[in-house]
């Protein structure tokens, strides 16, 4: 049971003209596996946490698709994709926790979201308990207001609510981005111990810190522009990267122990391409310390070792 | 140059006021000419209300604030402004701090009628120029634009420049980076470090403990209004005594090292600790446990 | 109605491109590609437009004057009376045409009075905040809470309202309280942004922020606050003179309508008397509330229908 990803695209349209969010991405997502999607702003991650689950009214899908546990998923069929969210595919979309409705009461919200997915809420009632105990909350949540609960909590309550029909995958987009540093622990560990207990089959967790990712995820996928940079074991990304931006990336990231006077750190100079005529050839290399000739033709996305992917020829 | 005593601000909430909260409670710290000093703490940690406080946006409800002896709270008009021409802010979110029906360099014009008036154009435009290589912008990518044409970066930047134009002597940067990119999060921050070589004082506010490490020469650690622990970097970062700063320390996610490492119940978060500040060693105070 | 963009843009999913065109232009382009496109904006404008122009251009196409007896009694319209004559022997369409005049002028000066005092007291309330926002807010809601009719009705009657500019006052000073309201909305919201903290350490004192920097920001907003007062100045103005309280030497379509009523021209079937006016209300202030809508819908692109 696995995600595959193959060759997807999707574009914005806008009065300027379609925007290459997404622009010809291939991978894959094992079972029980947590894969970590990094990249900057206009990488592109969001909008392919999205357009697995929902496209949204400017969203279009240009090209490729998904499979999930080898069935294929109907990502441009807004009607069809309706049995699979919720039951097999998860979302917790970027400011969830500031998106609970905050006239209704938890359990009451809840019950309206399983409803309208043909759950019966008294069914999974006791399963809801249970859950909400195990991430450390109480289950008289269910009868506070979404203004009575701390930001962690919130995050909680939407992460439990998003995984309580154990969906074969689930994708966190900016889980712990709002949070302060010791709920982002909470909440981050909790997303694995959800993995662990088999509440989640596999996950995708989207965030621009990489930090968080070494921390809670087996692999992770560095995006740059609408495109895939770099994909291995967390622990190979953030340790023996091979794609320049993920080096750059990395070596601009002030760490406790780093201090200006001692090592200078440096970020990487000069902007993302616009996305509505991208350049031909590697989408970074007008940044890159290493362009060449070579570069005006795009790198295929390889496997240079064994689950080690890089797009770029210098790799 | 800057210093805090005993200052405190309540908010009164609830109906008449029956509940008040404490934002800030009691806090005292210095700022040294040219010096980076960090505050940082979480969400409610009350950061924000003491650099609102400092620059003038806030009043405090107890406590004094004063630079260079002279007690900023009391300041009004001309005054005011002569303090404006040496303590500046620059805030979090590059977007919210431009009005975005104006373009831009509007924000330079604002100081230009408010300190500069009777300045000719051409010696000021060189004065902008000036301002603008120093933080590292190209005159030509940044004026005559919308803000919505320029990255956070840029936009950050060209507050930079703004509070140079003044000449100031401290720097109040309220979570300047938090909402960059990774990758010029760096630029901006070695921005203020250069800046800091040429003399600068910064307040280097913010929740992020790494940012804190990289520029500063004291931290502040401040907890639901109160400081829990501060002093020079290395002796707060070298040797945490206070539980709250443990477990910040041990809670930040880290490239170096996994949070499975820490050893347990390091992140708990069920202390007080919010009693009298005590100095531990040199350089050093910690609050102890309130006995209540 | 306005929007506040939520703060953290530049790591939202959404790609920023760099633009080389100046926005403010192609920002004025879009408005117009939008405005020119949303139909209740064409549709109510359109019937607004028209009805100002035979406000304007009406009278000049006829020598009568309004209350100028000596036509033939009860006539329906002919050719030599475009809309027949009432049962003392006026021309209608003379009244009409003026009374159109009047509904515009008393709309546009009640408007005008009463968005002044929204905005003195929105504004100062939504950027003092404190004392003088809970005093202010007491003002706004005792005028608020007036039955405002009621309380018109016992003015115009004691002061006999002799001019359009004196109903046009009367109306305006109790039309308000509803726009200070929102704008003081508005207000709060815009004073928290940072580029008023910005503006307060450049030295700007708080009037020079309310007008060069909260006020502009709004401008959209005001726009639509001022016309909702005009459709409201309108039927106030038409109601009051409806029950025989405006001003008598000065006709308006209200006017017309009383005078109707009382000579029993709805039993009499004398239907070119009190249809026009009726009509001539109902559209102006129905096709300004229509425009308001399609105005919000090109102002806020959230609304747009696609």
């Amino acid at each position: 049971m696995s995600l595959a990803v193959d060759n997807l695209q999707v574009y914005y349209r806008t009065l300027r003209g379609d925007c290459h969010a997404l622009d010809g991405v291939t991978f894959a997502v094992a079972d029980g596996e947590i894969m970590g999607l990094a990249g900057e702003s206009g990488c592109g991650k969001t909008t392919l946490g999205k357009s697995l689950i929902r496209l949204d009214g400017r969203m279009r899908l240009v090209g490729g698709g998904a499979a999930l546990d080898g069935e294929k998923l109907p990502l441009g069929n807004d009607k069809a994709m309706d049995k699979f969210r919720f039951h097999e595919v998860s979302i917790v979309p970027q400011y969830a926790m500031s998106a609970l409705n905050p006239i209704r009461k938890v359990g009451r919200m809840i019950s309206e979201v399983l409803g309208a997915r043909g759950v019966s809420y008294d069914e999974t009632l006791p399963e809801l308990r249970r859950r909400l105990g195990l991430v450390g909350l109480d289950e008289n949540v269910l009868d506070m207001y979404p203004i009575e609960l701390s930001g962690g909590m919130k995050q909680r309550v939407v992460m439990v609510l998003s995984t309580l029909l154990d969906p074969s995958l689930l994708i966190a987009d900016e889980l712990t981005s709002a949070l302060d540093v010791s709920s982002q622990k909470a909440v981050s560990e909790m997303l694995v111990e959800f993995r662990d207990r088999g509440f989640v089959k596999s996950a995708i967790v989207i965030t621009h810190d990489l930090a968080v990712l070494y921390q809670i995820a087996d692999t992770i996928l560095v995006m740059y522009a609408g495109k895939l940079a770099e994909k291995a074991p967390a622990e190979t990304i953030v340790h023996a990267p091979r794609h320049p931006y993920t080096k750059m990336l990395l070596a601009s990231l002030p760490e406790v122990g780093v201090t200006y006077s001692e090592q200078r750190l440096n970020g990487i100079p000069g902007r993302p391409p616009s996305l509505f005529d991208p350049p031909t050839g590697c989408r970074f290399r007008h940044r890159c310390p290493l362009a060449s000739e070579k570069c005006l033709e795009e790198p295929p996305f390889v496997e240079i070792e064994p689950g080690h992917h890089v797009a770029c020829w210098e790799a | 140059m800057l210093t805090l005593e005993g200052v405190s601000k309540t908010y009164k909430t609830g109906t008449f006021g029956g509940k008040p909260l404490d934002a800030v409670r009691d806090v005292s710290f210095a700022v040294r000419p040219g010096e980076v000093v960090s505050l940082i703490g979480e969400s409610g940690s009350g950061k924000s209300t003491i650099g609102k406080m400092i620059l003038r946006l806030l009043p405090p409800t107890e406590g004094l604030v004063s630079f260079d002896g002279m007690d900023v709270t009391t300041l009004e008009r001309g005054a005011l402004k002569g303090y404006y021409r040496r303590v500046q802010g620059v805030f979090q979110d590059p977007f919210s701090s431009y009005n975005p029906i104006f373009k831009a360099d509007r924000v330079l014009e604002q100081v230009k009628d408010g300190f500069f008036p009777r300045v000719p154009r051409g010696e000021w435009d060189r004065k902008v120029e000036e301002a603008l290589h120093s933080v590292s912008l190209n005159p030509g990518d940044c004026l005559n634009k919308y803000p919505h044409q320029l990255s956070g970066g840029q936009l950050q930047r060209l507050l930079v420049a703004r509070a140079l134009l003044l000449e100031i002597e401290l720097l109040v940067a309220d979570e300047i980076i938090s909402m960059l990119d990774a990758s010029t999060r760096i630029d901006v921050l070695n921005l203020l470090g250069d800046l800091k070589g040429r003399g600068l004082g910064i307040l280097f506010i913010t929740h992020d403990l790494s940012l804190g490490h990289y520029l500063s020469d004291r931290i502040v650690i401040l907890r639901r209004g109160r400081i829990v622990e501060m002093g020079g970097t290395e002796r707060v970062f070298g040797n945490p005594l206070h539980p709250y700063t443990k477990m910040l320390l041990a809670s930040v996610p880290q490239l170096h090292r996994k949070w499975s490492d820490e050893p347990d119940g390091v992140t708990d978060t069920s202390f007080d600790g919010a009693g009298e500040l005590v100095e531990v060693e040199e350089d050093h105070l910690v609050a102890l446990e309130d006995s209540a | 109605m306005a929007t506040v963009e939520p703060p953290v843009e530049s790591l939202a999913g959404e790609p920023v491109a760099a633009e080389a065109t100046a926005p403010r232009r192609r920002f004025g382009y879009e408005l117009l590609y939008f405005a020119l496109r949303n139909r209740k904006l064409v549709v109510g404008l359109s019937v607004v437009l028209a009805l100002l122009v035979l406000a304007i251009v009406g009278p000049w196409l006829t020598d009568a004057d309004p209350f100028e007896f000596g036509y033939p009694i009860g006539e329906p319209p002919s050719r030599d009376y475009w809309l027949g004559t009432t049962s003392a022997g006026q021309d209608v369409y003379a009244q009409f045409v003026y009374g159109l005049r009047s509904s515009f002028i008393v709309g546009a000066l009640s408007a005008a009075i009463a968005s002044l005092i929204a905005m003195t007291i929105g504004f100062v309330s939504g950027y003092r905040g404190g004392i003088i926002d809970e005093i202010l807010g007491m003002l706004t809601n005792v005028v608020l809470v007036l039955p405002t009719l009621a309380v018109l009705i016992v003015f115009a009657a004691y002061l006999s309202v002799g001019s359009l500019v004196a109903e046009a006052v009367l109306i305006g000073v109790t039309l308000w309280p509803w726009a200070a309201r929102a704008i003081r909305a508005q207000t709060f919201s815009l004073a928290s942004r940072e580029f008023v903290s910005l503006a307060r350490l450049s030295g700007a004192g708080s009037t020079r922020i309310i007008v060069r920097e909260i006020a502009p920001n709004m401008s959209s907003y005001l726009f639509l606050v001022f016309i909702l007062l005009f459709g409201g100045g309108v039927l106030t103005a038409a109601t009051l003179d409806f029950l025989g309280l405006g001003p008598a030497q000065v006709m308006s379509l209200g006017q017309m309508m009383y005078t109707a009523v009382y000579s029993s021209a709805l039993q009499l079937g004398m239907w070119w008397w009190f249809i026009p006016p009726g009509l001539g209300i109902t559209a102006i202030v129905g096709g300004l509330y229509i425009t308001n809508v399609g105005l919000d819908e090109v102002f806020n692109p959230r609304l747009r229908e696609r």
